[in-house]
C-alpha cells in the first residue's frame, strides 16, 4: 500500500526541507507523548524506592535493580494474600486459553455457515449476533452473576470462562464472516459437485484458507480477554482472580508505604503477555481493531 | 499489511452475490441436509447470544421495574426506580461527566487521529516504526497503563513536581484532585489510548483514495492541504462515522479508566455512567437503581449503534 502523495513529484527548495523537518519533528513529538507513560513505568521498575524519592521523574535508574520485579512477583500482598502476582498471572493464563480456543473455534463455523451456506434470515441472524460486540456489558452483569451462581460457576475460573466464550462470539463471527465473504464461491460449489459435505469443505477447503484470519482473531480474543477487568471484578472471587483485578488491587491498596517501583512491576507483568503479543503481531492487532468498522 | 489469501476486505456487495444460489442448484435431499446442517451449525451460538444478550436484557428490564435492594426481587413496582434514578444528583454528575467527557474525547481523538494520519502519509520514513507507537495503547489494559497514568498527574510526585523542580515552583498542574477539573484528566488519558486507533482507520482509508484524483488536483495547482482538505477527507467519509460510532459507544462503556484513574474521585465527582452503575448495583444495594442506569447505558449506545449497524448490513453486503 502505497502513500497517497506517491503519485506527486517530490517537493523541492529550502521551504520545503524545512517542512519536512517540522513534519518529523510532529510525529517524534506524538511518539514521545504515547511513549512517556510506558517509559515512565518501565524505568520506574527497575529503580530503588530511595531513587524514585529523591530522583528526577524521566530519568533512567542509576543502580539497576530487579528487586521490584521479583517482589511483585512472588511477595507482593493483594489484599490479605501476599504471594505476589504470580498466581494470578496464572489464573488469567488458564481462563484465556480455553475461552479463546473455544470462541475462536465457533466463530469460524458460524462464520462459514453463515457466508457459504446461507439460509433465510442469515443476515438477520448475523446482525444479532453482532450488536453483542457493542453491548455495554453493565446491562447483563447482574443476570449473568445470578445465572452463574445457579450453575454453580459463581467466582471459577470456570465461569468467566463461560463469560468470555459467550461475549467473545460477536467478535469472532464478525472477523470470520467478513472473511469467509471474500473467499469465492465457487470453490464451495465445486467441492459440492465432487461430493463433500458441510465439514468436509470446512476443514479441507475452507480452514486452510484461513490463518490469517486465525490469527487476527486468537490476538484479538487473546487481548480482550487477558485485559478485561469488568467481567474478572463482577464474577471472580479472591483466589480466582484474573491479573488486571489484582493489579488494581494491589495498585489501591492504602495501607503501608506505597512502593512505586513495585506497583509499577506489577502493571508490566500484567501487561507485558499483550504487549508482547503486539510487538510481534501488530497487524494483525490492527486488522482486527479495524476489522469491524471498515465498511465492506 | 499484505497477505496472500484473498483480499481482506471484499469490495461492496457483488463478490458476495452467487453464493446463496449454489445450494439451490443442486437440489435434492443432500443439498436439503446440508442447508439445515448450517443452521444446526448456527444454533448453538445463536442460541447463547439469545440467552445471554437478549435474554438478560430482558432479565434487566425486569429486575428495573422491581424493588430489588441487596438481592434481586421479582416483585413489580412499576418505573419507581426510574423515578429514583433520576432524581439522585450523583446520577446526574455521572451523565453531565459522559457528555463532557464523550464531546471532548471523540472530537479530539478525531482531530489527533487524522492529523496523524494525514502526517504519516507524507512518505515517512519509519512509517512503520511510528504507527506501532502510536497503537500500542491500544494493546493494553488501562488497569495497566492508569498506573503510569495516575503517577504521571498525580500532583506530589508527577508532572507538577516535575516541572516544579526544574525551576518553576509555581506551576500548578492538579486537575485529578479538583473536583471540577478530574474529568479532564480522563479526557487525557483516553485520548491518548484511542487516537492511535483513529489513525489507523484514517490512515487505511487514506491509502484506499484513487491516487489519479490527487494528480490531477496537483496537476491543477491545488495545495497539498487544499488537496486533503477538499477532496481527500470528503471522499472517505463513511471512515468519520464508523469512527465517530466506535468512540462515542466506547465513551458510553467507560469504566476501565474511570476505575484505574480517579476512581470516580474526588468523591463522586468524575462517576461515569459505567462506574455509578457499578456502585449502585454492588456496594449500595441498590439494584433495582442500577439496573435502570445499566438500560439507559444500552438506550444511548442502541441509538448510536443500530441506525450505523443497519445501514452497514444494508448497505455493503448483500442477502
Amino acid at each position: 500500500m502505497s502513500s497517497l502523495t506517491s503519485a506527486l513529484p517530490p517537493a523541492q527548495g529550502t521551504g520545503a526541507r524545512i517542512a519536512r523537518w517540522g513534519l518529523y519533528l510532529i510525529l517524534l513529538l506524538f511518539a514521545a507523548y504515547y511513549l512517556l507513560p510506558l517509559l515512565l513505568m518501565i524505568t520506574t521498575s527497575f529503580k530503588s524506592p530511595e531513587e524514585i524519592r529523591t530522583g528526577s521523574l524521566l530519568s533512567l535508574p542509576r543502580d539497576f535493580s530487579l528487586d521490584a520485579w521479583t517482589y511483585a512477583w512472588n511477595r507482593a500482598c493483594i489484599g490479605a494474600d501476599c504471594r505476589g502476582m504470580a498466581p494470578y498471572f496464572l489464573n488469567s493464563l488458564v481462563i484465556v486459553g480455553p475461552a479463546v480456543v473455544i470462541s475462536t473455534f465457533f466463530g469460524a463455523l458460524n462464520g462459514y455457515a453463515l457466508t457459504k451456506w446461507r439460509f433465510r434470515g442469515a443476515n438477520v441472524v448475523f446482525g444479532m449476533i453482532l450488536f453483542g460486540s457493542f453491548l455495554p456489558s453493565q446491562v447483563i452483569l447482574l443476570p449473568m452473576a445470578q445465572t452463574l451462581g445457579f450453575l454453580g460457576l459463581a467466582g471459577s475460573a470456570g465461569g468467566l470462562i463461560l463469560v468470555h466464550v459467550v461475549y467473545g462470539l460477536a467478535f469472532t463471527t464478525l472477523f470470520f464472516r467478513n472473511y469467509y465473504v471474500s473467499i469465492p464461491d465457487d470453490l464451495v460449489k465445486a467441492a459440492t459437485i465432487d461430493g463433500a459435505g458441510f465439514f468436509q469443505i470446512f476443514t479441507r477447503i475452507m480452514l486452510p484458507l484461513s490463518l490469517p484470519i486465525l490469527v487476527v482473531t486468537i490476538i484479538w480474543q487473546f487481548t480482550q480477554i487477558w485485559n478485561d477487568f469488568l467481567f474478572g471484578a463482577s464474577f471472580a472471587a479472591g483466589g480466582a482472580q484474573p491479573v488486571t483485578v489484582a493489579l488494581n488491587n494491589l495498585v489501591n491498596t492504602t495501607t503501608g508505604v506505597k512502593q512505586y517501583n513495585v506497583d509499577m512491576a506489577a502493571a508490566m507483568i500484567a501487561g507485558l503477555p499483550t504487549l508482547v503479543v503486539y510487538v510481534l503481531a501488530g497487524k494483525y492487532f490492527i486488522r482486527g481493531l479495524t476489522a469491524g468498522s471498515v465498511k465492506g | 499489511m499484505t497477505l496472500q489469501t484473498p483480499s481482506y476486505r471484499p469490495a461492496a456487495g457483488e463478490e458476495a452475490a452467487p453464493s446463496s444460489a449454489t445450494p439451490h442448484k443442486i437440489g435434492g435431499l443432500r443439498a436439503l441436509a446440508q442447508r439445515h446442517l448450517s443452521k444446526l451449525v448456527v444454533a448453538p451460538s445463536f442460541a447463547a447470544i439469545l440467552l445471554f444478550v437478549y435474554g438478560f436484557i430482558v432479565w434487566t428490564v425486569y429486575i428495573s421495574f422491581t424493588n430489588s435492594r441487596m438481592l434481586p426481587s421479582y416483585e413489580l413496582v412499576g418505573a419507581d426506580a426510574f423515578a429514583k434514578l433520576w432524581r439522585i444528583e450523583r446520577w446526574y454528575v455521572a451523565i453531565e461527566n459522559l457528555l463532557i467527557f464523550g464531546g471532548l474525547f471523540i472530537g479530539i481523538s478525531l482531530i489527533v487521529g487524522i492529523l496523524l494520519a494525514v502526517l504519516l502519509d507524507q512518505r515517512i520514513r519509519g512509517e512503520g516504526a511510528l504507527r506501532t507507537i502510536y497503537l500500542y495503547p491500544m494493546a493494553l489494559s488501562f488497569i495497566v497503563t492508569g498506573t503510569a497514568w495516575k503517577w504521571i498527574l498525580n500532583p506530589g510526585i508527577g508532572i507538577q513536581q516535575f516541572v516544579r523542580d526544574l525551576g518553576f515552583p509555581g506551576f500548578t498542574f492538579d486537575w485529578i484532585v479538583q473536583q471540577d477539573t478530574a474529568v479532564y484528566t480522563l479526557v487525557i488519558a483516553a485520548v491518548w489510548q484511542s487516537s492511535g486507533f483513529v489513525m489507523a482507520l484514517f490512515l487505511a482509508a487514506l491509502r484506499g483514495v484513487d491516487q489519479e484524483i490527487i494528480k490531477a488536483a496537483y496537476l491543477d495547482g491545488a495545495s497539498l492541504p487544499r488537496i486533503y482538505w477538499g477532496i481527500v477527507l470528503p471522499s472517505i467519509r463513511p471512515v468519520f462515522m464508523s469512527a465517530f460510532v466506535i468512540l462515542a459507544h466506547l465513551a458510553v462503556k467507560s469504566y476501565d479508566l474511570v476505575v484505574a484513574l480517579t476512581g470516580g474521585g474526588p468523591g463522586y465527582a468524575s462517576d461515569l455512567p459505567a462506574t455509578f452503575m457499578y456502585e449502585m448495583t454492588f456496594r449500595r444495594n441498590q439494584i433495582a437503581i442500577g439496573s435502570a442506569s445499566a438500560l439507559m447505558m444500552l438506550a444511548t449506545v442502541v441509538a448510536i449503534i443500530v441506525p450505523y449497524l443497519y445501514s452497514e448490513l444494508k448497505g455493503g453486503k448483500r442477502v
